[in-house]
């Protein structure tokens, strides 16, 4: 079970994230995540939106570049040492962490972690076997 | 087995190939001196007479001449012959001001033709070949020398000019062309149609002898793969014959200068002086043999290394390398000379899109070099540091080719200014000429 991330290549330049955000906006699109990378002279993107087809036509039109991953979406209670355990299924299943970052749920006491990881399928096994759920895109909208 | 054309020519010693030079320098510069005001005024200006020149190695004492006194002496300033021995003039297809128009006699032709015979035997051509030709025929170069190469080796000459690729490709079939002629661009162009009617199988080619514009190693492979054939490369100018004036051989590693008929140099544009062999710089001819229309000491505003490396097709006339920009072009940066070409060529064999632009700056007296290139969505990546790296790659890569290190910066598409449609490659903040 994944979800579809769309990441965006951003100048490093004043301004560029607030005319990334507006031509969303400008065309309806909510963000439901948003996650900002930077290197020194270039940054990526990364969200998360309802209609990944339609926010990838739009962003094209505008002249971005973009492309779409498929991620993991987990639940994550709001509680010590829940993330800690999560980092630690996925390095005794030598499963490579290449980022990560959280974004909040409709439920109490819960957020999502989206992970982005070398291998989806033995990370999601490997949760599955220790009750960690991952949710599916649908879910992740609610 | 290696064939020549002309084997006691194309294979004689360095030592006999310059005293052919020396001795019809000589001749030249007392023809010019004789018989065009231009050359004698300029020598004049040098304090300068033919007793000065005495053998090759007088060449440099003597003044360039480039493409604006061709402009200022047309139609008939350059001449050294009387029109009534002149049978042929070519044009250059100049794009701005006034055309450069070439005169021959018909002595000249047939040596500009020995020329092009050279390229074409070099290129495995006998006179069971069919040569198809299909570079422009008229006032453009292309077609009359290859043909007139082509009668010489006694190929089956097929006159097609360009354009019509249904044309073409029906008469490569029905004829059994086995030699094709034309542009690099357009053999790539006639591939595909070839490839794309299916009629793959039903063409014979075995070689291609390809010109008049720049190309590239994987333009090369991609033709060579693509017809099944082996792909040369061949030089010329109008203003000095057309094409012939250098031409590849089997071994494919830069074109043989015919240095019977033309003296290359190598100089720096900046200065004039004369480069020692192996360094890059602007070629200059001159045309020891040429009756009508001699050009002496000529600059083309190529930028060319030459090699007197032994080569393994058996001929011994200097080679050149394929073209690797414009002087009109070059930057100095921290010292170093810099082609946009250069960089061209990084972008494309990292697989970028060739939009990019060059940014020379001057901070703290020093000079520095920014890349910016769009980036591409082949390129892109979620991954930072799938992007980073790419980008370091991108950085060695142009340190490799240029010997300085370069700023690189990804930038979005369609984001580097376009004047008229055209990418305005270099932006110079010095302000070193002003
Ligand atoms: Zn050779």
């Amino acid at each position: 079970m994944t979800v579809k991330q769309i990441s965006v290549f951003l100048e490093n330049k004043p301004n560029k994230l607030a005319e990334f955000t507006a031509c969303l906006s400008g065309q309806g699109i909510d963000l439901r995540a948003i996650s900002v990378a930077e290197a020194s002279d270039f940054g990526i993107v990364r969200i998360i939106v309802d209609d990944v087809y339609n926010a990838v036509t739009v962003l094209r039109d505008a002249n971005y570049i973009c492309s779409v991953t498929e991620v993991l979406a987990v639940e994550i209670r709001d509680e010590a040492g829940a993330l800690a355990r999560i980092i630690g299924v996925l390095g005794e299943n030598g499963i490579n962490v290449e980022y990560m970052y959280a974004i909040t749920t409709g439920k109490k006491n819960m957020a999502y972690m989206i992970i982005r990881v070398n291998d989806n399928a033995k990370a999601h096994d490997a949760f599955e076997k220790h009750g960690i759920r991952t949710v599916c895109h649908s879910e992740l909208l609610k | 087995m290696e064939r020549y054309y002309q084997p006691e020519i194309e294979c004689a010693s360095q030592e006999q190939i310059r005293a052919w030079q020396s001795e019809r320098l000589v001749k030249q510069v007392q023809n010019v001196w004789e018989n065009v005001p231009m050359y004698r005024k300029r020598m004049e200006e040098k304090g300068l007479t033919p007793a000065d020149i005495q053998s090759v190695d007088d060449l440099r004492k003597l003044p360039f001449i480039d493409k604006d006194d061709l402009r200022d002496q047309y139609p008939y300033g350059l001449l050294a012959r009387p029109l009534k021995d002149c049978v042929r003039i070519q044009s250059t297809s100049g794009t701005t001001g006034r055309r450069v128009v070439a005169f021959y006699t018909q002595h000249d032709l047939d040596l500009w033709e020995d020329c092009c015979a050279r390229a074409i035997v070099a290129a495995g051509g006998t006179n069971e070949d069919v040569c198809h030709v299909c570079y422009g025929y008229g006032l453009f170069t292309g077609g009359p020398g290859l043909n007139g190469g082509s009668h010489k080796v006694g190929c089956l000459t097929l006159p097609m000019s360009s354009g019509n690729t249904e044309r073409q490709i029906q008469f490569m079939t029905d004829l059994g062309s086995t030699i094709l002629c034309c542009t690099p661009s357009y053999a790539a162009y006639l591939a595909e149609s070839i490839l794309e009617r299916g009629v793959r199988d039903q063409i014979k080619l075995k070689a291609g002898i390809f010109g008049a514009e720049a190309w590239t190693e994987e333009m090369r492979h991609d033709i060579e793969e693509k017809l099944g054939i082996k792909a040369y490369d061949i030089y010329g100018l109008t203003e000095i014959s057309g094409p012939g004036v250098s031409f590849e051989c089997s071994e494919q590693t830069g074109m043989h200068v015919n240095e019977d008929h033309f003296i290359a140099e190598i100089i720096n544009p900046k200065t004039g002086e004369v480069l020692p062999e192996g360094e890059k710089g602007e070629l200059v001819f001159t045309s020891i043999t040429k009756e009508a229309f001699p050009l002496i000491r000529y600059r083309t505003r190529d930028i060319c290394v030459l090699s007197r490396k032994k080569c393994s097709c058996g001929r011994t006339h200097v080679k050149m390398s394929k073209p690797l920009g414009r002087s009109d072009d070059m930057l100095i940066v921290k010292g170093v000379n810099v082609f946009p070409s250069q960089i061209e060529t990084v972008l494309m064999n990292q697989g970028y899109a060739a939009n990019y632009q060059i940014i020379v700056d001057r901070v703290n007296n020093s000079d520095t070099i920014e890349v910016q290139v769009e980036m591409t969505p082949e390129m892109f990546s979620d991954s930072l540091g799938a992007v980073a790296k790419k980008e370091k790659e991108l950085v060695s890569g142009l340190k490799a080719m240029l010997g300085i290190y370069a700023n690189v910066k990804l930038v979005n598409p369609k984001s580097i200014a376009r004047s008229e449609g055209k990418a305005v490659r270099v932006v110079d903040k010095r302000n070193l000429y002003k």
